[in-house]
């Protein structure tokens, strides 16, 4: 488990009430293939709870069996206290928000969020004054008559978050919710959709493989691998504290140093590695001469030309590629061992910052809390 | 005469090629027969040559036009009634078909989809033995001393006899039985490709599955549903072959009305007539449904 110091506590908040939960739920498909293993998990009221992990980790069946298309092979599920487990997707005050949107093609914006409404028998004055309001929260009104065919992918993805809040659902599920729209368009109808969620205030659980799309959106994070979690916490607990090597390649980038302890003390380790020896400032709960990795994310390197002062923290290399992303810059440098160490400056001026070329011979040093130190 | 070269070496080239075979079988199989048969309509008889029909009136030429047949379809009860029977049968057939097609077609394509192919497959088996056989097997199960009425007998369940034979039962059976796959298979075709997601959209929003089946899947499928009823119901008016071996005296069909003019009669612009109008009934409906269907098509 995890090695670092427990800097953030639990981020659960232990005040409020669980909506969700799931009890040790396992799917097995055609009898051999298990898609979700024995995973528990509370959602709290008023969160979003961001499901992440590659194809085929089991998050979307995991979300498919919370909206009722899914019945799990073991296991149940709770909502509000309640077993839904057996009810089916029809009769669960749950809606969801479907990946490619799923928009009935032969309806209306109007009829299509008008769907779920006329199912419940309202009365006819109710459904329209629901949906123009809904129409009006996803700044849809323009386009009520529309089909969907006739929408742009932000308008769609609009209309089918109104759809799915309409009912004004206890539990709403979102399946990659951004997936089909391009990156611009991402990064602000990502900000949209979280204020419209926290305006209406319902819980969320969304899936999705993008990092950065739960990083941003969610207030907790499951990071998912064949079938079960590896780690459930807050973005940046997951990012800055990973319990395993596989969190921690998985969220971002990461420069992995396999080494072994030679100092063991309370406030500090020393882990010598083959490139370099690192001082840890803080104690594990391993012990000495125990074969450890250490993770150290590119973004907490500083390159130099000068040779860094003391013996611990530093390497040196060789760089071999710049890759330029515009706002910052990752270098990647080959130590004398052959592995290469990515390192990412931030462009503060104009001209590239540290002067680096192909070739040159350059310093890598860090401080000595930026590592974490992994047994798993 | 260089463009002229250049025109038509660009007729020969594969594209032009290709659209134009189907286009040149059409012209001279269908549209020139069709106006051949509409000339001998409009003529006294049927050796009347084009030139006959046009004469010279102060150096203007005058079609000279025989609306007598029409005149006399439309006064004779007759052929009115025959016209709206087999309108009738062909609507039923159609009816029937789409009542057993629908369900058959869904279930097949909610089939898994390694046994699809076999499902299909023996949809079409039936088209392997002769049309006039299959109807004239019919023969052989309706009859009163057929198959049906014998096991019906020798189990006392009857007494007497059923008569299931030459008349609108028999016909609308044989019809029903051999139009079945055309209706199937559109609508396979179109049900198959279905997004299973709209319908789990649906009960996502608390529609049953009956009502998830009604609001969503029959409406998305509708251009399926109109090209099986199509395929079905116009060759259905004019069928000859099952009324002339299944129907009886009271089910009256104009393909045996056509047939008689033609042949019994050998009134030729009479049963060209008989064949314009027939035609003309069948165009209506299908052009507000192709209507319907490309307006369907667009909203997609």
């Amino acid at each position: 488990m995890a090695t670092a110091p427990k800097s953030h506590t639990d981020s659960k908040p232990a005040e409020k009430e669980v909506l969700l939960r799931v009890e040790g739920v396992t799917k097995i498909y055609d009898g051999t293939v298990k898609a979700v293993d024995d995973v528990s998990l509370d959602v709290m009221k008023g969160e979003i709870f961001g499901l992440l992990g590659g194809s085929g980790c089991g998050k979307s069946t995991l979300l498919r069996m919370m909206a009722g298309f899914e019945k799990p092979t073991k296991g149940n599920i709770y909502l509000a206290g309640q077993d839904i487990t057996n009810i089916p997707a029809y009769q669960r005050p749950i809606n969801m928000m479907f990946q490619s949107y799923a928009l009935f093609p032969h309806l209306t914006v109007w009829e299509n969020i008008a769907f779920g409404l006329k199912r419940d028998h309202l009365p006819k004055e109710q459904i329209a004054s629901r949906v123009e309001a809904m129409l009006k929260l996803a700044q849809l009104t323009k386009y009520a008559q529309r089909k969907p065919h006739q929408l742009s992918g932000g308008q769609q993805q609009r209309v089918a978050l109104a759809r799915s809040l309409a009912k004004s659902p206890q539990l709403l599920l979102l399946d990659e919710p951004l997936g089909a729209l391009d990156k611009k368009l991402r990064e602000t109808t990502q900000l949209e959709l979280v204020n419209i969620i926290e305006e209406v205030g319902v819980t969320c659980v969304l899936v999705t493989h993008d990092q950065e799309e739960a990083m941003t959106m969610a207030s907790r994070i499951a990071v998912m691998s064949e079938g079960y979690f590896q780690q459930i916490g807050a973005p940046d607990e997951i990012y800055e504290t990973p319990n395993s090597r596989s969190v921690a390649d998985f969220i971002g980038n990461v420069n992995m140093f396999e080494g072994v302890v030679i100092v063991d003390e309370p406030d500090h380790v020393i882990v010598k590695c083959d490139e370099c020896t690192h001082y840890v400032g803080h104690g594990i709960t391993g012990n000495l001469g125990m074969a450890v990795g250490v993770a150290l994310r590119p973004e907490k390197i500083m390159l130099s030309k000068e040779k860094p002062k003391g013996e611990y923290n530093w390497c040196e290399g060789e760089v071999v590629e710049i890759v330029y992303f515009g706002d910052h810059t990752t270098y990647h440098l080959k130590t004398k061992t052959g592995k290469v160490i990515k390192a990412q400056e931030i462009n503060n001026t104009r001209d590239l910052s540290c002067g680096l070329t192909w070739g040159d011979h350059a310093y890598m040093h860090w401080n000595d809390l930026a590592m974490i130190v992994l047994t798993h | 005469m260089n463009k002229l070269t250049r025109y038509f070496q660009g007729l020969f080239q594969g594209n032009k090629l290709v659209i134009g075979i189907p286009y040149g079988w059409f012209i001279l199989l269908v549209a020139i027969p069709l106006l051949i048969v509409l000339k001998i309509s409009l003529s006294e008889m049927e050796a009347t040559s084009v030139s006959n029909m046009v004469s010279w009136t102060k150096g203007l030429p005058t079609l000279k036009l025989n609306f007598a047949n029409y005149q006399f379809i439309f006064s004779d009860a007759l052929y009115v009634k025959t016209y709206i029977s087999s309108i009738k049968y062909a609507l039923i057939t159609t009816l029937i078909c789409l009542a057993i097609g629908y369900p058959f077609a869904y279930f097949m394509a909610r089939a898994p989809k390694h046994i699809q192919p076999t499902l299909l497959m023996l949809i079409m088996l039936p088209f392997w033995t002769s049309f006039l056989l299959r109807i004239y097997a019919w023969k052989t199960l309706l009859v009163s001393n057929g198959v049906i009425n014998n096991v019906l007998l020798s189990m006392h369940i009857i007494n007497e006899p059923l008569v299931m034979m030459n008349n609108s039962f028999s016909l609308v059976i044989g019809m029903v039985y051999s139009y079945l796959p055309f209706m199937i298979l559109p609508l396979y075709a179109n049900l198959s490709k279905l997004d299973i997601r709209y319908l789990e959209a649906a009960a996502d929003l608390g529609a049953s599955p009956f009502k998830a089946f009604w609001l969503i899947t029959v409406p998305l499928s509708k251009a399926g549903i109109i090209a099986g009823s199509m395929l079905v119901f116009i060759p259905a008016v004019g069928e000859f072959v099952i009324p002339e071996l299944l129907g009886g005296p009271d089910t009256l069909m104009i393909g045996r009305v056509l047939w008689d003019e033609f042949f019994s009669n050998n009134d030729w612009p009479m049963a060209a007539s008989v064949a314009v109008v027939m035609i003309a009934l069948i165009l209506v409906p299908m052009a507000i449904l192709n209507r319907a269907e490309a307006s369907l098509e667009e909203a997609k």
